[in-house]
């Protein structure tokens, strides 16, 4: 049994934000970390290792960059990284990302007791399409927006998959993929040992060169020319300017938004 | 997949779907968004608007929608659709699509609809847009959208395109990088073209009986079997508290990081004058994080987004995020203790102060007026 995490490096888009004038992202103004809720899958499947004793290892596709992410999720307690990285990958939206990152899976070796783990979504571009795309593309089973995985037996998960109103209790036989919700639980910090042991393990790069020969990778399929969707226009929502501010905090401007309340017909 | 079925044939696939997506026999409301803004589009194409509906035994359900504007609507009824799995959806969608190929697909935003809609585009070969705030077929109501909702430079720019129809081809805008950027995506080569659309965004005609009463029901045969299902539903579990409805609110009375002095209080205060409006309570991510309010309160980029009548930001430093959630409602007022903070542009009333001095005072304040008239 192994755990495949996927794990992506992304702008920190909680923090200051620059656009450039032509209306895109200048992503060399912000930090870069590793997705929050990856975080959460990280955390989910290095807990199933404590209790089953199995292998994890996390997967990513992007820049050179990202392999600082991979070492620290490594530091974090994962045992082998896989970072897919090539420029012929470069410019993929959802469908060619997932297609690359299932031939990878799949060229890596996927085995009927592995799972899949990844995050429900990434704070750049919030779609929460690559987890279940890969599972499309691998012909596994998926349980998204999971806020609770329990093994029942090696081969066998029980996972609350949450609603907006509550949620559903689904049994799944592996191999198969789970995309995982901030709520399922805390991620833990990289300890000492953890850095220091990051650097003898294994992390693999995988380039076009490793991937061209696998069924799944096509030009027609992967990179920015394999993408079925494109960028059209980006831009930026127009600022309003400030309203009208009332005087000071007391009595009067309570009053006065009162008047403003009752003529509105608010009250 | 069906032999002949090319996604790249783009001449063969016409009309707009709407997956209608319903939960124990019961319609989802954003069906009702969605089947409106279908109409505009399928209007703006020339072209049928269809919803597809999958369950048991909902044809008692599927005439409604009439009433918002679809032409037709085509039912899957099994008992292994009545509860909602990945695969047996998807495998009846997509065999669905292969049938009658539809060139726009929508699908509501739900926990559901984004567990879905990336499934069947893969299976599909075709591109999908995530979680949509605006569509648009015609260029010229691209261009007057973008003329109010963006700083671009819209007369001075090009938005021909060589490699497709701009005219005719969906272009689906979303917010991107936690709301700081807006992004138009299409999806020119392939179809359908699908997005999922944000829930309460679009929307909702006026419901018109005649065209309940006119909707063509059909019923398309199709194959589905028990195992071609993978996971096992055991229990669909409601939430035993009663969740928020921020998304039907005209009233909402928000909190955030500036509870922080005496949280109790704080969410007590915004009770109350959400209840003197008669609105309901939201909250900033911060408040939803610290676990001060639950989830089902959050407005922004990663919770709801909303438009009420009125919204009132109590302590809420307006990070963007939050501003993707709540920027077009008719009216906001503002309470900031910090008169820098980014929530007084774009609110209509700013007061720069004590929310736990201020709100008291207003609440007597309302009763006051309300009892003069």
């Amino acid at each position: 049994m192994k755990i495949f995490v996927t794990v992506k490096q992304v702008p920190d888009t909680t923090g200051k934000v620059a656009v450039n004038p032509d209306g895109t992202l200048n992503r060399a103004s912000m930090a870069a970390i590793t997705n929050p809720d990856d975080m959460n899958a990280v955390e989910a499947a290095l807990t199933l290792k404590e209790k089953y004793g199995c292998k994890v290892v996390a997967i990513s596709m992007g820049p050179p960059m990202a392999k600082t992410m991979l070492r620290e999720v490594l530091a974090m307690g994962a045992d082998e990284a896989v970072l897919i990285s090539a420029r012929e990958f470069g410019g993929s939206d959802t469908y060619a990302t997932s297609q690359t990152i299932a031939a990878a899976i799949d060229h890596y070796g996927l085995d009927s007791e592995d799972i899949i783990i990844s995050g429900r979504q990434a704070i750049d571009g919030d779609t929460a399409q690559v987890g279940p795309q890969i599972a499309e593309k691998l012909g596994l089973p998926q349980v998204s927006y999971a806020g609770e995985i329990t093994m029942d037996e090696p081969g066998r998960l029980t996972v609350r998959r949450m609603l907006e109103d509550g949620y559903m209790t689904i049994r799944v036989q592996t191999p198969c993929l789970i995309t995982c919700i901030k709520e399922l639980n805390n991620p833990r910090y990289m300890t000492v040992l953890g850095t220091e042991e990051c650097w003898d393990k294994p992390l693999t790069v995988y380039d076009y060169e490793t991937l061209k020969d696998h069924p799944l990778i096509d030009p027609s399929t992967i990179g920015l020319k394999g993408s079925p969707t494109n960028v059209y226009k980006s831009f930026t929502p127009p600022q309003k300017g400030a309203g009208v501010m009332l005087a000071g905090d007391g009595r009067e401007a309570a009053a006065e938004l009162a008047r403003i309340f009752s003529e509105k017909h608010v009250i | 997949m069906a032999v002949n079925y090319n996604s790249e044939d783009i001449a063969s696939f016409r009309n707009v779907w709407v997956f209608c997506e319903q939960r124990e026999g019961r319609m989802m409301p954003t069906t009702f968004e969605l089947i409106s803004e279908g109409r505009k589009l399928a209007d703006e194409l020339g072209c049928e608007l269809a919803g597809i509906l999958l369950g048991d035994d909902v044809d008692g359900i599927a005439a409604e929608i009439g009433g918002y504007g679809a032409d037709k609507v085509y039912v899957y009824n099994s008992p292994l659709l009545g509860t909602y799995t990945t695969d047996a959806y998807t495998k009846v969608i997509c065999d669905a699509v292969e049938e009658f190929r539809p060139e726009v697909m929508l699908f509501g935003a739900s926990n559901i609809g984004r567990d879905l809609a990336p499934r069947c585009a893969a299976r599909l070969h075709t591109g999908l847009c995530a979680d949509c705030t605006h569509l648009d077929i015609d260029l010229q109501g691209y261009l007057d959208f973008l003329r109010s909702g963006s700083s671009l430079d819209v007369d001075g720019m090009n938005f021909e395109s060589r490699q497709f129809d701009v005219n005719t081809t969906l272009k689906m805008t979303r917010p991107a990088f936690g709301g700081h950027l807006m992004a138009t995506i299409v999806c020119p080569r392939f179809r359908p073209a699908m997005a999922s659309v944000r829930p309460g965004v679009m929307a909702r005609r006026p419901f018109d009986q005649a065209g309940a009463d006119g909707i063509e029901v059909l019923h398309p045969g199709f194959s589905l079997n028990r195992d071609d299902i993978r996971t096992e539903v055991v229990e669909v579990v409601k939430a035993a508290r009663k969740l928020v409805d921020l998304i039907g609110a005209d009233y909402i009375v928000s909190v955030g990081r500036g509870i922080a002095s005496d949280v109790e209080r704080g969410i007590a205060l915004a009770q109350e004058l959400a209840q003197e409006l008669g609105g309901v309570v939201g909250a900033s991510r911060a408040v939803t994080d610290a676990g001060w309010l639950s989830a089902d309160h959050q407005v922004g980029q990663t919770g709801k987004t909303v438009h009420p009548k009125v919204y009132i930001a109590l302590g809420i430093s307006g990070a963007i995020q939050h501003k993707a959630g709540m920027q077009d409602s008719e009216c906001v007022i503002a309470v900031n203790k910090n008169e820098g903070a980014p929530i007084f542009e774009g609110a209509d009333y700013g007061i720069v102060g004590d929310l736990f001095k201020y709100v008291p005072l207003l609440i007597e304040e309302i009763r006051k007026a309300k009892a003069a008239k």
